[in-house]
């Protein structure tokens, strides 16, 4: 679907030639990288889209929007989002603290922010499904207040923290360290107080990457599965999340419920990385 | 990048932390303070719970889940998992980073989204491509059966989606390091007479050694890893198609949480592994830009 014409302009010999010829002359990186695509991503995207529009428009729209798959987007959505809010913040925190200040052990700790990265999702599942439940570490403190975490949406939150974390920290780390402290020290000389150099001269240059952190980590929290299946009770209207109602309708051999779903799901991850990649361009054009 | 040399220092007054700002001592305490406290809450406490929960009960248990059956079943899946997917990546990401990385065409950032693609998609997303393609009533469904091969809950559907969710990860590595190191060198070998495999080997390679290597590296993890994806295909069937990440899970929810914890502090170290790796191999990219 992308070569041939594009390959041509680094083919100097002449213009003319059938659609064979050109095709013989694709150089073999770009058909094994689309033949490639083709069998492990193209192929099994096309029987996802074509079981769903086996469905009616109908009964598509019905199980996309059954109270429980209802449900189960608001908690995904909601949680993921106030998740990767709150990376927003303290990720902007981590960042500004990591490229600004000097402490023992900085280097460690900057190492550290890639753990959920590295760290299986299932391994991470259980050490916070243990932290945080009542009488774990964490729980433990939380428990005598009445708050729960484990195994309600609170824990889902966890879980999405955990595994979003570094994408904040990684998109603004870079952008904080290219800025220039000039133009701080120049607003701090003209009179301006702490927190206006902050929020005038610091931040906006910083707000499209702390957007595409916040978008990148959110997309991610989205999607997750194995860590917030082990946190969560998986109860329906409470803290059951897309990704595990697919997965249940799949063990019960309901593909078409688990098709529906997995393509809003997709369509929803497509539209956010559109987003992403837009905030990318604002972000260059600032830079 | 931020050190500019010797000789640029020279011209330019030096501006160290607080020199030319009388900054409130407090602030920068505080704030370390409430990153450190974030990160302990998020990261650090649960990654020292693995290894405490692990060995609190001294080493004998440790020991005595390693020499499970079913445990060592999933060790060498887990292993062999990675032992498929990451050389396929690794050959489709160099022939993707080969391709694109030197050229500008239309449609460029089009096809770079399209490599990353799998990063965006759920893994229990990508778990149900693969069922839809290859599971009894798929696509594939019964052709694979007139001919008895078993795709989905077996081993080679969970290679499947091992191979999908680590697919970008050498080519977006690559990329960026081909695009830097240019095409100077490799049209002057060719010029000298070298042949494109000769060229690859003895020039581009080396330049590119270390993102390939950091890309590698990211591919093992992901795919020793990788739970959502296999789990929706694998079916979970002890000694059968049970990766260390199942384990995990599996053992946990039957309320063996030594068995459980014995098997995540190994992949708990293999993270840290990576993570050392990474930050060793950081380092010396960095050293290089430099030069």
């Amino acid at each position: 679907m992308v070569s041939s014409p594009q390959v041509d302009e680094f083919q100097k010999p002449p213009a003319r030639k059938t659609f064979l010829t050109r095709l013989a002359q694709v150089p073999w990186t770009w058909r094994v990288t689309i033949g490639y695509l083709s069998v492990m991503l193209f192929l099994p995207l096309a029987a996802m889209f074509l079981k769903a529009s086996t469905e009616s428009p109908a009964n598509f729209w019905r199980i996309a929007t059954s109270p429980i798959a209802l449900a189960a987007y608001d908690v995904t959505f909601t949680t993921a989002f106030v998740a990767a809010l709150s990376n927003g913040l303290f990720g902007t925190l981590i960042a500004w603290v990591l490229v600004r200040y000097d402490f023992p052990l900085k280097r460690l700790f900057d190492a550290s922010v890639d753990l959920p990265f590295a760290l299986p999702t299932s391994v991470a599942g259980l050490t916070l499904a243990t932290i945080y439940s009542d009488n774990g570490w964490v729980g433990s403190l939380f428990a005598p207040l009445g708050v729960k975490i484990a195994f309600t949406r609170l824990g889902v939150f966890v879980a999405m923290t955990f595994i979003s974390l570094p994408f904040v920290v990684r998109t603004v780390q870079p952008v904080l360290t290219e800025m220039e402290k000039d133009i701080e020290e120049a607003a701090w000389c003209l009179g301006a107080s702490d927190f206006q150099t902050f929020w005038r001269v610091v931040l906006p240059p910083l707000f499209p990457s702390i957007l595409t952190g916040i978008a990148l980590g959110f997309s991610r929290a989205v999607g997750e599965y194995g860590s917030t299946v082990i946190i969560a009770s998986n109860t329906p209207f409470k803290d059951l999340i897309a990704p595990v109602l697919i997965f249940q309708r799949l063990e019960q051999y309901d593909y078409s419920g688990a098709t529906v779903i997995g393509v809003v799901l997709l369509m929803i991850s497509l539209v956010i990385l559109l987003g992403i990649n837009l905030l990318q361009a604002w972000g260059k054009r600032y830079g | 990048m931020a050190d500019l040399g010797p000789s640029f220092n020279a011209s330019v007054p030096k501006t160290g932390k607080n020199a030319t700002k009388p900054q409130r001592k407090w602030v920068p305490a505080v704030l370390i303070a409430i990153a450190v406290l974030y990160l302990s809450l998020v990261l650090y406490i649960p990654a020292a719970n693995v290894f405490v929960q692990a060995f609190s009960r001294g080493v004998g248990t440790f020991f005595k889940t390693l020499v499970r059956p079913d445990f060592l079943f999933a060790a060498r899946l887990t292993l062999l998992m990675a032992a498929i997917a990451v050389p396929l990546n690794v050959g489709f990401g160099l022939c993707a980073a080969l391709a694109i990385a030197r050229r500008r065409f239309p449609g460029r950032a089009f096809v770079l989204s399209i490599i990353d693609l799998p990063f965006s998609i759920s893994p229990v997303v990508a778990g149900l491509m693969i069922v839809l393609l290859y599971g009894r009533r798929g696509w594939f469904g019964s052709a694979l059966e007139a001919s008895n091969i078993n795709i989905v809950f077996a081993i080679p559907g969970m290679v499947l989606a091992t191979v999908f969710v680590s697919m970008p990860f050498v080519a977006r590595e690559v990329i960026p390091v081909l695009e830097e190191i240019g095409a100077d060198q490799e049209e002057a070998a060719k010029t000298l007479g070298a042949n494109d495999w000769q060229t690859f080997w003895r020039v581009t390679l080396p330049s590119i050694k270390w993102g390939l290597l950091y890309g590698v590296i990211l591919t093992n993890a992901r795919a020793m890893g990788e739970f959502g994806a296999v789990s929706v295909v694998s079916g979970n069937i002890a000694n059968k198609t049970q990766t260390l990440p199942l384990f995990v899970e599996e053992t946990y929810k039957q309320y063996e949480t030594e068995a459980a914890y014995s098997a995540a502090v190994l992949l708990a170290l293999l993270a840290v592994v990576t993570l050392v790796l990474k930050e060793i191999l950081e380092r010396k990219t960095r050293i290089k830009d430099a030069n």
